[in-house]
């Protein structure tokens, strides 16, 4: 983490997290810091303990140890601070069905307590941005999957969040959504300065997206950086090999 | 309190967009007060001078209540299924709140399936309420006794993460309520023993008070009906209190 600026705020955290479920360890002491208006990425074959630790970051699931801390908020002991303090997307979709687009929106502010005033503004902004104004009295059930994920999105931004928290966020989306979806989160990073996290198998991507990734397997972080600083730790061309290269060659069964 | 209202206002909204559930939600109870009604009516008056239809009204509006209640429950199972309880988990609202809202929802939604029932039994049996005063009395009653049910088919629902168990577990617990409740025949006339057991049937309670009140037999002993049911929305509040707080999926 050389180009790490020292005195940049650190907005996630964590030290010797760890997470077991009956006796199964998901999480092996893990510890990391992502630091303000960075992309960062977890790495990591399936069931490498992604979900978990983000689940653990967005305060669904309380740590069995360590400590964490999200936008200088203990996610335990302070769990409204974070949850005010983060956006979420979470691996499978989250949206009410049998709710319109707009009401789903509306519900979310309610929630998150945007002021009465500003929601209507705010989600109409969103919904063009994303090419669903037109639909946004329609029910979600008649919306594909990827129109359901450009919801997703901009309800977790809705309430302007320090910290936009994605898990697998363009699996099952086609090409089209993907590189949308992409452009729009650098787009909110940049302009808004708004610190993203993710979680993904896809290498090619996060090669392109991410600044900043750890290789996460079986619980651990195998290696951490740059992707560039990655790479020539490994001393291979691409991420993808980098990943192979920590993570072995051998097929999963968990 | 905009999460109440919020949370409310969804869960009437889902009951109202699925035309088959309301429509099965009032046929079952519908169905009970015509065979019942019909069919034990003429029995009941000749072995006494009772008026089955008056007693039998308020028993089925409490059939509504209880059934449409404990199936309510079946929302937080399909939430958590389909994504949507998650999003309201990492929301900073609280969760106590949340599942306020939700079984207000659902007891909103209820009460207009036992007003349906009290509605039609007027209209074709010949109900007749003991004055038309206490009228602004019937949806507050029932709303407490649809909490009591809907929370606790909400704490239910929040152990169980079985589709297919659930109404299994429900109607497991739903039949023997409704038919020791004295919702269709007068307990009194049972074994002791069988007696006892409907002192523990938070329904007979419920059914008690909204028979007396609907008929205009009001009396002391109903305060008592009324605190066992606010003692019981306060014992699962705290219950699902502590089990919404400790919800993971």
């Amino acid at each position: 983490m050389s180009d790490l600026k020292n005195n940049s705020l650190r907005v996630i955290e964590v030290n010797h997290l760890v997470k077991r479920f009956n006796g199964l360890t998901a999480v092996d002491d893990i510890s990391f810091s992502v630091h303000q208006g960075d992309i960062f990425a977890f790495l990591g074959p399936n069931g490498a303990g992604k979900s978990t630790s983000m689940k653990i970051l967005t305060t669904v699931l309380n740590p069995t140890s360590g400590e964490v801390y999200v936008n200088g908020h203990n996610v335990v002991k302070e769990e409204h601070r974070v949850r005010e303090s983060i956006g979420v997307v979470f691996q499978e979709h989250t949206i009410d069905e049998y709710l319109t687009a707009y009401e789903n929106l509306y519900y979310h502010c309610a929630l998150y307590k945007v002021p009465r005033k500003e929601r209507k503004e705010r989600i109409d902004d969103m919904l063009n941005t994303i090419g669903l104004w037109d639909r946004k009295h329609h029910l979600v059930k008649t919306f594909s999957g990827g129109m359901k994920r450009r919801i997703e999105i901009v309800r977790g931004l809705l309430h302007y969040p320090q910290i936009l928290i994605l898990d697998e966020p363009t699996s099952g989306l086609d090409a089209q959504t993907r590189f949308f979806l992409w452009n729009h989160i650098d787009k909110i990073n940049e302009n808004y300065q708004v610190t993203i996290f993710l979680t993904s198998h896809n290498m090619e991507e996060i090669e392109k997206v991410s600044r900043h990734t750890a290789i996460i397997d079986h619980g651990k972080i195998l290696a951490m950086g740059t992707n560039d600083e990655i790479k020539a730790k490994t001393g291979t061309a691409s991420l993808e090999r980098a990943f192979l290269e920590v993570t072995g060659y051998s097929l999963r069964n968990a | 309190m905009e999460v109440i209202f919020t949370m409310w206002q969804r869960q009437i909204k889902l009951f109202f967009r699925s035309k088959p559930r309301i429509i099965g939600s009032v046929a079952q109870p519908t169905l009970f007060l015509l065979a019942l009604g019909l069919g034990f009516g003429p029995v009941f008056e000749q072995a006494g001078d009772m008026d089955y239809v008056q007693y039998l009204t308020p028993g089925i509006v409490g059939m509504a209540l209880l059934f449409g209640s404990m199936m309510h429950g079946m929302s937080v199972i399909w939430d958590k299924k389909f994504g949507f309880l998650k999003e309201t988990l990492v929301a900073p609202a609280s969760r106590t709140y949340l599942l306020i809202g939700r079984c207000l929802g659902g007891a909103t939604s209820t009460i207009f399936q036992g007003i349906i029932v009290f509605t039609l039994s007027s209209l074709f049996l010949g109900y007749r309420l003991g004055h038309p005063g206490v009228i602004p009395l019937l949806p507050v009653i029932m709303v407490i006794i649809a909490l009591v049910f809907t929370l606790l088919g909400s704490v239910i629902a929040a152990k169980v993460d079985d589709f297919e168990a659930f109404p299994t577990i429900m109607n497991f617990l739903i039949l023997p309520m409704f038919f020791l409740s004295g919702a269709i025949f007068p307990v009194s006339n049972l074994p002791s023993f069988v007696q006892v057991v409907t002192r523990f049937n938070p329904l007979s309670y419920g059914v008690n008070l909204l028979r007396e009140t609907m008929n205009l037999e009001l009396g002391a002993a109903n305060l008592f009906d009324l605190g066992v049911l606010l003692t019981l929305i306060v014992i699962l509040l705290f219950i699902g209190r502590r089990v919404f707080q400790n919800i993971e999926t």
